[in-house]
């Protein structure tokens, strides 16, 4: 497909702007680039076809099944994205004096109320712009309240082997060192491995529960006590919450900060990869070292205040608020009931589609999961050559997304599959039989998979060579 | 009301039973009693309509202004309908980070496209796919140039106040030392930099144009680091570029910004977005998702995420950032923004900028009492002093429908866009002349 460079004419353009209505001033000559940038030149009919043509070309939601785990894509609802373009909201310049943003104001302060109910915290920082963001922003917190309490010699994190991989970055990013604890069998918290690895340099536990295998880890309460108990704090790695909102909440299993995914759990949208909001929620004793400013209410009016002992900004103005705006109105459309009815149903269609293709895969999270579930292909591998990125391949020609690849790392050809509580029980039935068939394929003709997929807009791409030898932009 | 489930009760329930349970219940029994959430305390749910009304009051509580004199790092700036249609497109808005590239070659392309714009302004070689927004892209920036004998980092005092934050809580957590050199003459103050630049120092950071407006001497900025063996880091306005002086043409190593001025609106500071470029020599150090030609199977052209050797995904603790989830709908929305626009297009509206704050400035100084703080060479931004409490002009145009300069230390910081017209400044100037000199 041609590129927009390779589009429209030289001197080609539309007008927007009306000719300048004060004197023309130009700056210096010693100030000026010495050519113009050589952006498109494009008519406006040309801009949108081609547009047009790249979103032919990309498999969102609304186009189908798109189980990705650990990634909850689950439907957005059109209300959201209305809600977020209102002109009351996408007009407001954000150093705007406070008595004339008290509808935003108002926004942050409603969704904090919320996501402390749901995670059973008691403050929440809405700057964090994404989960690794969040896990960033959480990681300071437990910093910075360690080292309000003289605690320099805490500067160790412990991360389950089955962490996301932003878990370790951040430790890392956070001036820590990760303590890696192994999973039993079970894939479940090593409680012996744990209780080795903690100590006077334990700073705190990144946890995801349920975990990336989809398993809630009945030991919970032990866990985050073995922590404590240690002097550390415990971070909830928020982006499996889709399973268990409105169950159970991070703040009762013992954790003392979270951040959440509210493009995953709270139904904004992905963007094709953002913008996303990974706002962190704390215990009150944390509070103090939120970044500033936060939304107080006082006296009925909205007004921003700094922590105390704010550990400083994560980014610029107030977060991605026009995410937070869908994110409140999700959670005003399903309110207490819709809540927790979305998490069931999530969990329900994630074992009813594991119990429906498990006579054909073998999965590696054993008999019942939460939101999500993984299959190994590593005895189809060694028996057939087929990997799972070959089923995955050959998925795309059945017009579904592939679930997640090779992840967690501590399973062996892995598919991650979480199919969403929004996914209807026909499609899921339907799917059933797309797996069926690709692993009777698998077992048939291997070679229909490793040259799968057959039917997407382009074959399989060569990554090496890209690596090899990047070209990361246009050049005429 | 209803939470966007689609089976129906009868259906959950023989779903149930086909799984071998009784109820909801059963499938929560893996968590200890005492965790479970007997019911939460929030409203019931509410039909769409209730929510539109409830979220629609919402935003009538905020007071939009028609004629904005603000900026200090969010503008007004007009974006053509084009812009946000292309965007609503519901693949792209539904779509996950491409990893399947062969479904994803449309986002993929697009980010492509993206990158290679953010080259042509910047005039650098690399650009990632983007950060969450422009203080972030400073803070990833100059951590790519730490190394272990150069742990300190130099920021010029002209920087955004919420970049010079958000650097050092990013810096305080590695340990860098960050030496913030106080601005001289609402500019970065050349002798405070060139005694702060000490052979520990890992780059030195300003903003073009500055927080203040005016344009600095880039090139002998970065050359001031150079000289030392520091990098620079640029911190770009991207509207300005249409005419200023490139980075790669000041000697910049790493060129950064917010992009929130192509096509993104101001809403209240989100989402926008970082942008970050660099050299070639510097490539692999660049944080975040990146995207390359390569070719497919069948001998075409495809697009893939690359160099991902870089990222947290593959190197865990060893990755220099965790950035996963970036913002790539608003990198989206600034191409196509440009590419509406085009060269002449913008280069237009930046001349129009920098005309209508040179206009407005010479209206407002002829008013008693408010004179040029800084008499240097600006963009679209300059302060001037105010004769009276700041936030007195402001109430008073506020009621004009007109948001004023924000208000700082020396009297207020003014923007002017293309979007404001003759008309709009005039009217905005005879209300400051008549609170300033009554």
């Amino acid at each position: 497909m041609k590129l927009i460079f390779e589009r429209g004419y030289k001197g080609r353009g539309s007008e927007h702007l009306p000719d300048c209505d004060v004197p023309v001033c130009q700056l210096p000559e010693s100030m000026i680039r010495a050519e113009q940038p050589a952006l498109p030149e494009v008519s406006e009919i040309e801009l949108v076809r081609h547009y047009t043509e790249l979103e032919k070309q990309t498999y969102g939601v609304n186009d189908g099944f798109y189980p990705l785990g650990s990634c909850t894509m689950k439907y957005n609802p059109r209300i959201n994205e209305e809600m977020a373009s209102l002109p009351g909201f996408t007009n407001i310049h954000p150093l705007q004096s406070q008595d004339t943003v008290q509808g935003c104001m108002e926004v942050l302060y409603k969704a904090e109320e919320a996501l402390n109910e749901i995670t059973g915290m008691d403050r929440f920082t809405m700057q964090p712009s994404a989960g690794a963001h969040g896990e960033f922003t959480g990681l300071l917190l437990i910093r910075a309240w360690h080292l309000h309490h003289g605690n320099t010699q805490r500067t160790k994190v412990i991360v389950p082997d089955s962490a996301h991989g932003t878990n370790p970055a951040t430790v890392t990013m956070a001036g820590y060192e990760t303590v890696n604890v192994p999973s039993t069998k079970d894939s479940l918290v090593d409680l012996d491995a744990l209780r080795e690895a903690v100590g006077e340099d334990t700073a705190g536990l990144m946890l995801t529960n349920p975990n990336t295998l989809g398993l809630f880890d009945p030991n919970i309460g032990e866990i985050t006590k073995i922590i404590h108990d240690a002097g550390g704090l415990c971070y909830y790695d928020g982006a499996n919450l889709n399973a268990v909102m409105g169950q159970a909440r991070p703040g009762d299993m013992g954790f003392d900060c979270v951040h959440l995914n509210v493009h995953k759990t709270f139904s904004a949208p992905h963007g094709g990869g953002g913008p996303g909001s990974g706002p962190v929620g704390c215990k009150a004793f944390l509070a103090p070292f939120l970044p500033g400013p936060v939304v107080e209410k006082e006296n009925g009016a909205y007004t921003f205040k700094t922590p105390k002992f704010s550990f400083g900004r994560v980014r610029g103005f107030h977060g991605n608020f026009l995410v937070l705006v869908k994110t409140l109105t999700y959670i005003l459309s399903l309110g207490r009931e819709g809540i927790p009815e979305a998490s069931a149903n999530a969990v329900l269609n994630a074992n009813y589609l594991m119990n429906r293709i498990a006579k054909d895969y073998d999965i590696a999270s054993g008999s019942h999961c939460m939101h999500e579930f993984v299959i190994t292909l590593e005895r189809l591998q060694k028996e057939t050559g087929v990997s799972a990125l070959d089923v995955a391949k050959r998925l795309i020609d059945y017009g579904i997304h592939p679930p997640t690849m090779y992840f967690p790392l501590n399973v062996k050809e892995a598919l991650m599959v979480e199919p969403v509580e929004t996914e209807p029980l026909e499609t899921l039935d339907e799917v059933a039989a797309i797996f069926e068939q690709v692993m009777e394929e698998a077992r048939e003709n291997p070679d229909l998979l490793h040259g799968a997929p057959h039917n997407a807009p382009i074959g399989r791409p060569d990554e090496v060579n890209a690596a090899r030898n990047p070209v990361l932009r246009y050049t005429p | 009301m209803g939470c966007y489930v689609p089976n129906t009760k009868a259906q959950q329930q023989k779903m149930l039973e086909t799984i071998g349970f009784t109820s909801f219940d059963d499938l929560y029994k893996v968590i200890p009693e005492s965790m479970r959430v007997k019911s939460l305390k929030l409203e019931p749910g509410k039909s769409e309509l209730e929510v539109r009304r409830i979220m629609e009051e919402l935003a009538a509580k905020n007071n939009p202004f028609k004629s904005i004199f603000r900026g200090a790092g969010s503008y007004d700036h007009y974006i053509p309908s084009v812009v946000k249609s292309v965007t609503s497109k519901e693949s792209f808005l539904t779509a996950y980070t491409p990893y399947q590239a062969e479904i994803s070659q449309g986002v993929l392309q697009s980010i492509f496209e993206y990158q290679t714009m953010i080259c042509e302004l910047t005039g650098m070689d690399v650009s990632n796919a983007s950060v969450y927004d422009g203080p972030v892209a400073a803070a990833e920036a100059v951590l790519m140039c730490e190394t272990r004998k150069r742990s300190r980092v130099v920021l010029s005092g002209a920087l955004h106040p919420h970049v010079i934050e958000v650097v050092k809580t990013y810096c305080d957590a590695r340990s860098v030392e960050v030496t913030v050199v106080p601005p001289k003459g609402g500019k970065t103050d050349m002798e405070g930099v060139k005694d702060a630049l000490k052979d520990d120092v890992a780059c030195l950071c300003f903003q073009q144009p500055g927080y203040y407006g005016i344009i600095e001497d880039a090139e002998a900025l970065c050359a001031l680091a150079h000289e030392t063996g520091a990098k620079s880091v640029m911190y770009v306005n991207p509207i300005s570029m249409a005419l200023l002086k490139t980075p790669a043409e000041c000697g910049a190593d790493i060129a950064v910004g917010e992009g929130q001025p192509l096509g993104i609106p101001m809403s209240f500071g989100g989402p926008y977005l970082g942008f970050m470029a660099t050299t070639q020599r510097m490539m692999r150090q660049l944080p975040g998702r990146i995207v390359g030609e390569t070719t497919d199977s069948r001998g075409g052209r495809a697009f893939v995420l690359t160099l991902q050797a870089r990222e947290q995904h593959i190197r865990r603790e060893k990755a220099s950032s965790n950035i996963c989830t970036n913002q790539a709908l608003c990198a989206m929305t600034a191409s196509v923004y440009l590419a509406a626009m085009g060269p002449s297009g913008l280069e237009a509206c930046a001349t129009q900028c920098h005309s209508k704050a040179v206009y407005a400035k010479d209206q407002l100084v002829l008013i008693k009492g408010i004179s040029l703080c800084y008499d240097e060479p600006f963009f679209h931004e300059f302060v001037t002093t105010c004769p009276v409490d700041p936030d007195i002009l402001n109430r008073r145009l506020a009621k004009e429908g007109i948001l004023g300069g924000l208000p700082i230390n020396e009297g207020l910081l003014w923007c002017v866009t293309e979007k404001q017209s003759k008309e709009e400044i005039d009217r905005m100037v005879a209300v400051a002349r008549e609170v300033c000199e009554s």
